[in-house]
C-alpha cells in the first residue's frame, strides 16, 4: 500500500456520491452519478472515478464505509454500514464543529439533525412519506413546467413576484402550478414561489437551533434556495464547501475512525 | 463486505397452549352462533366483557378479528372494500378492514379454523367508547347489517383523575344495559356470577401484569412483539379459567428465562419503550429488525392496557367502571406522562419510539407535543415512526428502518460520549 485511502459512499435514491479522503480527512477525489437500477454497478464506476481523482488505486483503500438508501447494496465496503443520518452529521461537523442543525434536502427525502457542540446527536427528523420540499418534488415541478431541472435555479433568480403555493401535496401543488399557467403568470415567478414551498416545507418540521447548515444534491445545485432560506430564517445559513457531499464524506471519516480502531 | 447479523428470535415455549385456548375460544363461539340455546354478544376490547359472560353470551371481539386480519396482511386489500361504501381510508383502519373483510365474505378465521367460515352472528353490540368514537361506528354499521341491537357506554374523555362522579356515570350506564342484555339473553343478571367473573378477570390481568413485568429484568426475557401475541388471551378470554391457567404457564416459563439469564433478544444493548399500536403487518419485520440491532423493545403502553387491578369482585360494577376509566387511552396527556416517565424508570428504558398510525390518533400520542415534553424531563431521546396498525399503504418500511437505525445509532453516540 503506497497512501491509504479511505472511502465514503452516499448511495442516494437519486445520486450516488463517493468520496476519498486521506488520513487528514483532506478530500482528494470524489465522483457523482445518478444511482440508477443497478447499484453496484454504479458505485463501482463511482468508487474508480473519485480513486482516479485522487491518484490512487483499489488497492490504496484502507478502509470503506457505505450509508444512503442503497447502503446495503456495495459491495467493496469494510465497515458495518451507518445511517445518511449518521454521516450527513459528521460530514457537516467537519466543516463547521460547533453546535448545528443540519438541515439536508435529498432526492427522496428531507432531513433536521440536531447536533451539540461535541457533535453528539440530540435528535433527528425525517419527512413522513411524502414528497413534498424534496428534490422529487422539483423534479415532478421541471416535467410540469418542460423547464430542465438545471434551468430552474436561474429563472427563480429572476422572478419579480412569486406566485405561492399553498399545497403539501405534489400532486395538488402540480394543480396549482397549471392554474397559474393557465392565468399567464410568469414562469420564473412560478419556479419562485416552487422553491418557496420546498423551503417553507422543510422548515416546518422541526425547529432550529442558532447555526443552520444545508447541505444535499438539491442545494448544491439550486444555490438560490440557500439565499431564500436566509432571507426566510433571517440568518445566514452556512453551506459545506461540497453541499452534495458531506454524506459520503462523513461515511469517509466514520471509515477513517473505524480503522484507526483495528 | 460487512456481513449483517442474521435475527435471533426467541420461540416461546408456551405459545402452542395459547394457539389450543384461543382455537378452542374461536370453535366455542361458532358453535354458540349456530346453537339455538346460545347468544353471542359482540363486544369492544375494554367493553364490559365481564357483564356479557356472566350473562351466558359467548363473546366476539372484532378489534381481535381487525387485528388478525392486520397480521395476516390481508386488511389492506379489504380497507378498500369499506372506503367505498363511505367509510374514509382516514378513518380506523380495523373499522375499516373489518367491514371490508364481511363484505367480501373473507375471514382470517376460516384460514385458521377449518369448519369456521366468518365470525359469530351477533344477537347484540355492545361498545364502550373509552377508545374512540369509531368503535360505535363500527358496531353500528354491522347492528344495520345484522338488524340485532346495538348499546353501550359513551366514555367520558381526557381526564387525569379517575374521580367518583366519572365512576358514578359510567356505572350508571353499565347497568343501564343491563334489561336489553337481559331481554336478549332471556336470562337475569347473576350478580354472583358477575362477581365470579370479575374476580377471573382481576386475577387474569394481575396474570397479565406479572408476565409483562418480567421485562424489567436485563435483559429482558420477552418482547413488546411477543407481547401482542400473547395478549390474545387477556383481550378475548378475559374473565375465563382458561387465560388465568395460561398465563400462569407463561409466567412461570419466563421466569425459568430470567433465572436462566435467557434474553429474547441476543447480547442486549438498548431498551426501548413502544409507545402506540404495533404495525400488525410488519410484527415479523420489526421484531427481527431489532433483534438484528441487539435492540430490545421490551414495554408497551399498548400490551399494558390489559392490566386491570381496580376489579373488584365485592364492588362488580363500580369497580368495572374503574377499570374501564383507568385505561391509558382515556386519559389525558398529563395523567400518560406520568404513567410513561414512571414505565421508563421501572423498565430501565434508553429511549422511546412513538407510533404515529395514520388512522389511530387516539393511540397516537406524538401529536400534542408529548414526546418533546418528555425529552425535555427525561433527557430519554425518542423517534416517531409513520405508518399504520392496519393498513399498509401507510408504512414506508425503508424510512422505518433508517429511522430505527439512525436512532439507535443515536444511543451508540450517546453511550460512547458517556
Amino acid at each position: 500500500m503506497t497512501r491509504p485511502v479511505f472511502i465514503g459512499l452516499d448511495m442516494g435514491a437519486s445520486r450516488t456520491k463517493v468520496v476519498a479522503i486521506d488520513d487528514q480527512g483532506t478530500l482528494l477525489g470524489h465522483a457523482v452519478k445518478k444511482s440508477g437500477i443497478d447499484f453496484a454497478a454504479t458505485a463501482a464506476i463511482c468508487l474508480d472515478d473519485a480513486l482516479a481523482g485522487a491518484g490512487a488505486g483499489r488497492s490504496d483503500i484502507a478502509a470503506a464505509m457505505a450509508t444512503g438508501y442503497g447502503r446495503s447494496n456495495v459491495a467493496f465496503v469494510t465497515s458495518r454500514s451507518k445511517t445518511e443520518i449518521s454521516c450527513h452529521a459528521r460530514g457537516c461537523f467537519h466543516s463547521f464543529p460547533e453546535a448545528l442543525t443540519i438541515i439536508d434536502i435529498g432526492g427522496q427525502d428531507n432531513k433536521i439533525i440536531k447536533l451539540d457542540a461535541a457533535g453528539r446527536r440530540q435528535g433527528f427528523k425525517m419527512n413522513r412519506k411524502c414528497a413534498a420540499g424534496t428534490g422529487a418534488f422539483l423534479e415532478e415541478m421541471s416535467a410540469r413546467l418542460d423547464i430542465p431541472l438545471e434551468e430552474m435555479n436561474n429563472l427563480a433568480r429572476r422572478a419579480t413576484e412569486m406566485i405561492k403555493i399553498g399545497s403539501y401535496c405534489t400532486v395538488f401543488s402540480a394543480t396549482e402550478v397549471l392554474e397559474s399557467i393557465r392565468h399567464g403568470k410568469p414562469v420564473a415567478d412560478i419556479i419562485k414561489g416552487i422553491f418557496y414551498s420546498m423551503i417553507q416545507r422543510v422548515l416546518e418540521m422541526d425547529s432550529l437551533t442558532e447555526k443552520v447548515v444545508l447541505c444535499g444534491g438539491v442545494v448544491a445545485h439550486n444555490p438560490y434556495l440557500v439565499e431564500m432560506t436566509e432571507e426566510m430564517i433571517g440568518r445566514p445559513v452556512l453551506l459545506p464547501e461540497y453541499p452534495q457531499l458531506t454524506g459520503a464524506i462523513g461515511a469517509a471519516l466514520f471509515a477513517r475512525e473505524e480503522a484507526g480502531k483495528r | 463486505m460487512a456481513q449483517e447479523k442474521q435475527p435471533q428470535r426467541k420461540k416461546i415455549e408456551s405459545t402452542g397452549r395459547m394457539m389450543k385456548i384461543m382455537s378452542e375460544y374461536f370453535y366455542d363461539l361458532n358453535a354458540a352462533a349456530e346453537s339455538p340455546d346460545r347468544k353471542v354478544a359482540w363486544c369492544t376490547s375494554v367493553g364490559p366483557a365481564e357483564l356479557l359472560r356472566a350473562m351466558g353470551f359467548a363473546v366476539h371481539f372484532p378489534e381481535n378479528h381487525a387485528a388478525m386480519l392486520g397480521a395476516t396482511r390481508m386488511a389492506t386489500e379489504l380497507i378498500p372494500e369499506a372506503n367505498t361504501i363511505g367509510y374514509s381510508p382516514d378513518i380506523c383502519s380495523y373499522l375499516t378492514a373489518d367491514i371490508g373483510a364481511h363484505l367480501k365474505g373473507i375471514s382470517p378465521l376460516a384460514r385458521a379454523y377449518p369448519g369456521i367460515e366468518a365470525p359469530p352472528r351477533p344477537d347484540v353490540l355492545v361498545y364502550n367508547t373509552n377508545q374512540c368514537r369509531d368503535v360505535q361506528d363500527w358496531f353500528s354499521w354491522y347492528a344495520r347489517e345484522f338488524n340485532v341491537p346495538c348499546i353501550g357506554i359513551t366514555s367520558p374523555k381526557n381526564f387525569t383523575d379517575v374521580s367518583e362522579i366519572l365512576v358514578d356515570d359510567v356505572s350508571r350506564q353499565i347497568e343501564a344495559l343491563i334489561p336489553t342484555l337481559e331481554e336478549v339473553s332471556g336470562q337475569p343478571l347473576d350478580m354472583a356470577r358477575l362477581r365470579e367473573t370479575v374476580a377471573l378477570s382481576r386475577e387474569c390481568t394481575e396474570l397479565w401484569r406479572q408476565v409483562l413485568e418480567t421485562a424489567m429484568a436485563v435483559p429482558a426475557p420477552l418482547t413488546f412483539f411477543d407481547g401482542t401475541i400473547h395478549m390474545g388471551p387477556a383481550v378475548v378470554l378475559r374473565g375465563t379459567r382458561q387465560a388465568v391457567d395460561y398465563y400462569r404457564q407463561l409466567l412461570a416459563e419466563l421466569q425459568q428465562r430470567i433465572a436462566d439469564g435467557s434474553g429474547a433478544v441476543d447480547d442486549e444493548l438498548y431498551r426501548i419503550y413502544w409507545e402506540g399500536m404495533p404495525v400488525w403487518g410488519r410484527l415479523r419485520q420489526h421484531s427481527e429488525l431489532f433483534a438484528r440491532l441487539n435492540v430490545s423493545v421490551l414495554v408497551s403502553t399498548y400490551c399494558s392496557s390489559w392490566i386491570f387491578p381496580d376489579f373488584d369482585p365485592e364492588e362488580p360494577i363500580r369497580s368495572m367502571a374503574r377499570a374501564y376509566l383507568g385505561l391509558f387511552i382515556v386519559r389525558s396527556d398529563t395523567y400518560k406522562e406520568q404513567y410513561i416517565k414512571q414505565m421508563l424508570e421501572k423498565f430501565h428504558i434508553d429511549g422511546i419510539i412513538y407510533h404515529d398510525a395514520k388512522t389511530c390518533p387516539c393511540n397516537s400520542n406524538s401529536r400534542y407535543g408529548m414526546p418533546q415534553r418528555l425529552e425535555r424531563e427525561t433527557g430519554i431521546p425518542s423517534l416517531v415512526i409513520s405508518g399504520d396498525l392496519n393498513d399498509l399503504r401507510c408504512v414506508s418500511d425503508e424510512q422505518t428502518v433508517t429511522n430505527v437505525e439512525a436512532f439507535i445509532e443515536q444511543l451508540e453516540e450517546r453511550k460512547d460520549h458517556a
